[in-house]
C-alpha cells in the first residue's frame, strides 16, 4: 500500500541512506562497500520480478555475467570511458533479458523457474567455451578506464562514488517502476493474474517488460562489479549465483523496497567472512541452512518482519511494500 | 569432417553413450514427474539425492563391505527413507504455501547436502569398481558393447516401464492418478492421502538413489555430480512437459540420444544441445511435447 506517509518515510529514509553512503568510505573499506552496492542493486533488480510480479527467475546470473563480460571486453579491447563501458554491458544484458523473457514468460510458476535456469545454463556453457571470456581463468585485468575520459577510476574513492551513483540510479528506476501505474498492474498480476487478464491487460507483455527492466539493471550491476574487481569470471554465470540472489531477496524480504539491500548486506558479509581457506566449504552449507530457515519460518524476511512488527504495534506504515 | 564419411563404430559408440545418459535422464525425470504429479512441486534436491545414492553405495563398499548387488537394493531404500523424512518434516509444513517456497526449500536442502559432501570428501571424484559379473563386453560386429553399459540401459528400461505400468494400469496407480486430480475427494473415500503423498515422495526420491548406484561405477562419485545433471533434467522436463509419466521417460531417453548424436557430429554443441532443443520447443509448442497445461 502506498499511503503518502509511507512514500514520505521511504523518501526520507532514502535521503538519509544516501548521506550515509557518501561518508561510508571514510569508515569502511571502499572495495567491500562497492561489492555490497553491486550485489544490492543485483538483488533489487531480481526482486522486481520475484517480489512485485511473483515470478521466480532462476537465471539472473546470466545477466550479471553478461554485463560483466561485455563491459570487460569493451574496456579491454576498445578502451571505452568508464560510463560508456558500463552502459554497453547494461544494454546487452537488457537485450539478452528480452530474449529470455520472450521464451520464458509463456510458462508460469515452477516451469518459469526451470526455463530461466536452463537458459542461464546455456549462457554459462557459452561463456565457458567462447574464446574471449578466458574460460575457466576468467577475464582479467579489466581496466577501470576514466569517467567521461577525465577522472581516473583506478583510485578506489573515485570508483566508489561512481558505484554509489550507479546504485542510486538503478534503485531509483526500480522505485519509480514499482510506484508507477505500470507497477500497479504488475502487483495486480501477482495478486490475481486471471483477473488482470479479464480487465484487458496483456499480462505477457507486462511480464516481459518487467523482465527486461530487471535483466537490464542486473546487467548494470554486473558491469559495475566487473570494473570494481577488474575481473570477470564464470562464478558470476554459475547457477550458484542465481541461487545467491534468490537468497538475498528472500532473507531481506521479497516484495519490500529495502529488503534486497538488507539481504545483500548480510549475504555479502557472510561470504566475505567465510571466503578463503578452510571456511570456504561452509558457505554453501550456511546458505542452504538460511534458505531452509527462511522458507520454513521466516518468509517475510528481515524487512518484511520489521514492517509487520511496526504495523502491528504502531499502525505506522513501515518501509513500504 | 565429412558427413558422408560416417565411422560406424564411432557413431554407435556415441549413440550408446547417449542411451546411457538418456537412461539416467529418464530415471531422474520420472522421479520428478511422479513427485510433481501428486505434490505439484519440483524437487530441486533430486540431483543431490542422486549424488547421495552414489556416495552411499561408495561408502557402503568402503566401510561395510556392501557389494554392488546389495547396494542396488539397499541404497534406494536408504535414500527413499531420507526422502520420506524430508517430506514429513520440511515439505509438509509448507504444503499450503505457494509452491515456489517448496522449490526454494528443496534448493536449500540440495545446497546443504552438496556442501556437506564437498566438505567431507573434497570436490575430486571417487572411483567405484564395476562388479565382476558385469565386467567385459561383447563385440556385436558393428560395435563393442560393454556389459555394464548394457546393464544400465536394461535396469533403467525395466524400472521405467514398471513404474509406468504401475501408475497407468493398476489400482494402486489409479489412486495416485485420483490424488493428482482431486486429493480432497479421494480422502473423503477413506484413502489416507497424506501418507500416500509421503510414500510417493519417497518412491520418487528412491529412483534418484537407484540412478546414483547405477552411475557410481561409470561416472566418478563426486559431490557436484548431481547439480550438473539436474539442470539438464529440468530442461528435459520443460521439453516433455509434466503431462504424462510416459512422456518424461521418452523425452529423457530421446534427449540422451540427441546429445550422443551431437557428440558425434558436432562435439562443441554437445553440452548445450538439450537447452537449444528446449528453446525450440518453447518457440513451437510452449506447453511441451507431452504437456497439457499452457
Amino acid at each position: 500500500m502506498t499511503s503518502s506517509a509511507s512514500v514520505h518515510n521511504i523518501r526520507n529514509l532514502g535521503i538519509a541512506l544516501i548521506l550515509v553512503g557518501l561518508v561510508a568510505p571514510l569508515v569502511v573499506y571502499p572495495v567491500f562497500l562497492m561489492k555490497f552496492l553491486c550485489f544490492a542493486l543485483f538483488a533489487c533488480a531480481f526482486n522486481l520480478m520475484l517480489g512485485f510480479v511473483g515470478m521466480l527467475s532462476f537465471g539472473h546470473a546470466a545477466f550479471l555475467s553478461t554485463g560483466g563480460y561485455v563491459t570487460g571486453y569493451l574496456m579491454t579491447q576498445v578502451g571505452l570511458s568508464t560510463e560508456l563501458g558500463v552502459l554497453a554491458g547494461t544494454i546487452v544484458a537488457g537485450v539478452l533479458g528480452f530474449i529470455f523473457g520472450k521464451l520464458s514468460v509463456k510458462r508460469e510458476g515452477i516451469y518459469f523457474a526451470m526455463v530461466t535456469l536452463a537458459l542461464a545454463q546455456l549462457v554459462f556453457f557459452f561463456y565457458l567455451q567462447a574464446p574471449f571470456t578466458g574460460g575457466e581463468d576468467g577475464m582479467q585485468p579489466i581496466p577501470r578506464g576514466e569517467l567521461f575520459g577525465l577522472i581516473d577510476m583506478k583510485d578506489n574513492f573515485n570508483m566508489y562514488y561512481f558505484v554509489l551513483a550507479v546504485f542510486v540510479i538503478g534503485f531509483s528506476i526500480i522505485y519509480r517502476t514499482i510506484h508507477s501505474p505500470f507497477g500497479q498492474v504488475l502487483k495486480a498480476i501477482r495478486e490475481n493474474e486471471p483477473r488482470a487478464v479479464s480487465l484487458g491487460y496483456n499480462v505477457r507483455d507486462y511480464k516481459l517488460m518487467a523482465f527486461v527492466i530487471s535483466a537490464t539493471l542486473a546487467g548494470m550491476a554486473g558491469a559495475t562489479k566487473a570494473l570494481v574487481f577488474e575481473l570477470e569470471s564464470l562464478t558470476d554465470a554459475h547457477w550458484h549465483m542465481s541461487g545467491e540472489v534468490v537468497l538475498m531477496t528472500l532473507l531481506g524480504g521479497m516484495g519490500t523496497i529495502f529488503g534486497p539491500v538488507v539481504g545483500a548486506a548480510i549475504v555479502v558479509a557472510i561470504t566475505t567472512i567465510f571466503s578463503g581457506g578452510q571456511m570456504g566449504n561452509y558457505i554453501h552449507i550456511i546458505m542452504g541452512v538460511i534458505f531452509v530457515i527462511c522458507v520454513l519460518s521466516f518468509r517475510r524476511g528481515v524487512v518484511g518482519e520489521f514492517n509487520h512488527f511496526m504495523q502491528k504495534n504502531f499502525t505506522a506504515s513501515g518501509l513500504g511494500k | 569432417m565429412s558427413f558422408l564419411d560416417i565411422n560406424i563404430f564411432g557413431l554407435m559408440g556415441q549413440l550408446l553413450v547417449g542411451l546411457i545418459n538418456g537412461s539416467f535422464y529418464a530415471l531422474l525425470a520420472l522421479g520428478l514427474a511422479i513427485i510433481f504429479g501428486l505434490l505439484r512441486i519440483i524437487n530441486f534436491a533430486q540431483g543431490a539425492l542422486y549424488m547421495l545414492g552414489a556416495f552411499v553405495a561408495w561408502l557402503g563398499l568402503q566401510h561395510l563391505g556392501m557389494n554392488y548387488w546389495v547396494a542396488l537394493f539397499v541404497v534406494p531404500v536408504v535414500v527413499g527413507l531420507i526422502g520420506i523424512l524430508m517430506e514429513r518434516f520440511f515439505i509438509r509444513p509448507i504444503a499450503n504455501e505457494d509452491h515456489l517456497y517448496s522449490l526454494l526449500l528443496t534448493f536449500g536442502l540440495a545446497l546443504i547436502l552438496q556442501g556437506t559432501f564437498t566438505h567431507m570428501f573434497g570436490s575430486s571424484g571417487m572411483s567405484y569398481n564395476i562388479p565382476d559379473a558385469l565386467k567385459g563386453g561383447n563385440n556385436l560386429g558393428f560395435m563393442y558393447l560393454p556389459t555394464y553399459r548394457a546393464w544400465i540401459i536394461l535396469v533403467s528400461l525395466v524400472v521405467c516401464l514398471g513404474a509406468w505400468w504401475v501408475i497407468e494400469k493398476t489400482s494402486l496407480g489409479s489412486y495416485l492418478r485420483a490424488g493428482t486430480e482431486n486429493p480432497a475427494l479421494l480422502q473423503a473415500f477413506g484413502v489416507n492421502v497424506p501418507m500416500m503423498i509421503t510414500l510417493t515422495f519417497g518412491f520418487g526420491v528412491a529412483l534418484a538413489g537407484l540412478a546414483g548406484v547405477l552411475a557410481a561405477p561409470i561416472y566418478s562419485v563426486s559431490p557436484d555430480m548431481g547439480s550438473n545433471i539436474l539442470i539438464v533434467v529440468f530442461a528435459i522436463v520443460v521439453i516433455g512437459g509434466m503431462g504424462s509419466i510416459g512422456g518424461a521417460i521418452l523425452t529423457g531417453l530421446g534427449m540422451g540420444v540427441v546429445e550422443g548424436l551431437t557428440k558425434y557430429f558436432y562435439p562443441e554443441a554437445s553440452t548445450t544441445v538439450i537447452f537449444m532443443v528446449m528453446v525450440l520447443v518453447l518457440l513451437l509448442k510452449p506447453a511441451g511435447l507431452f504437456g497439457k497445461e499452457a
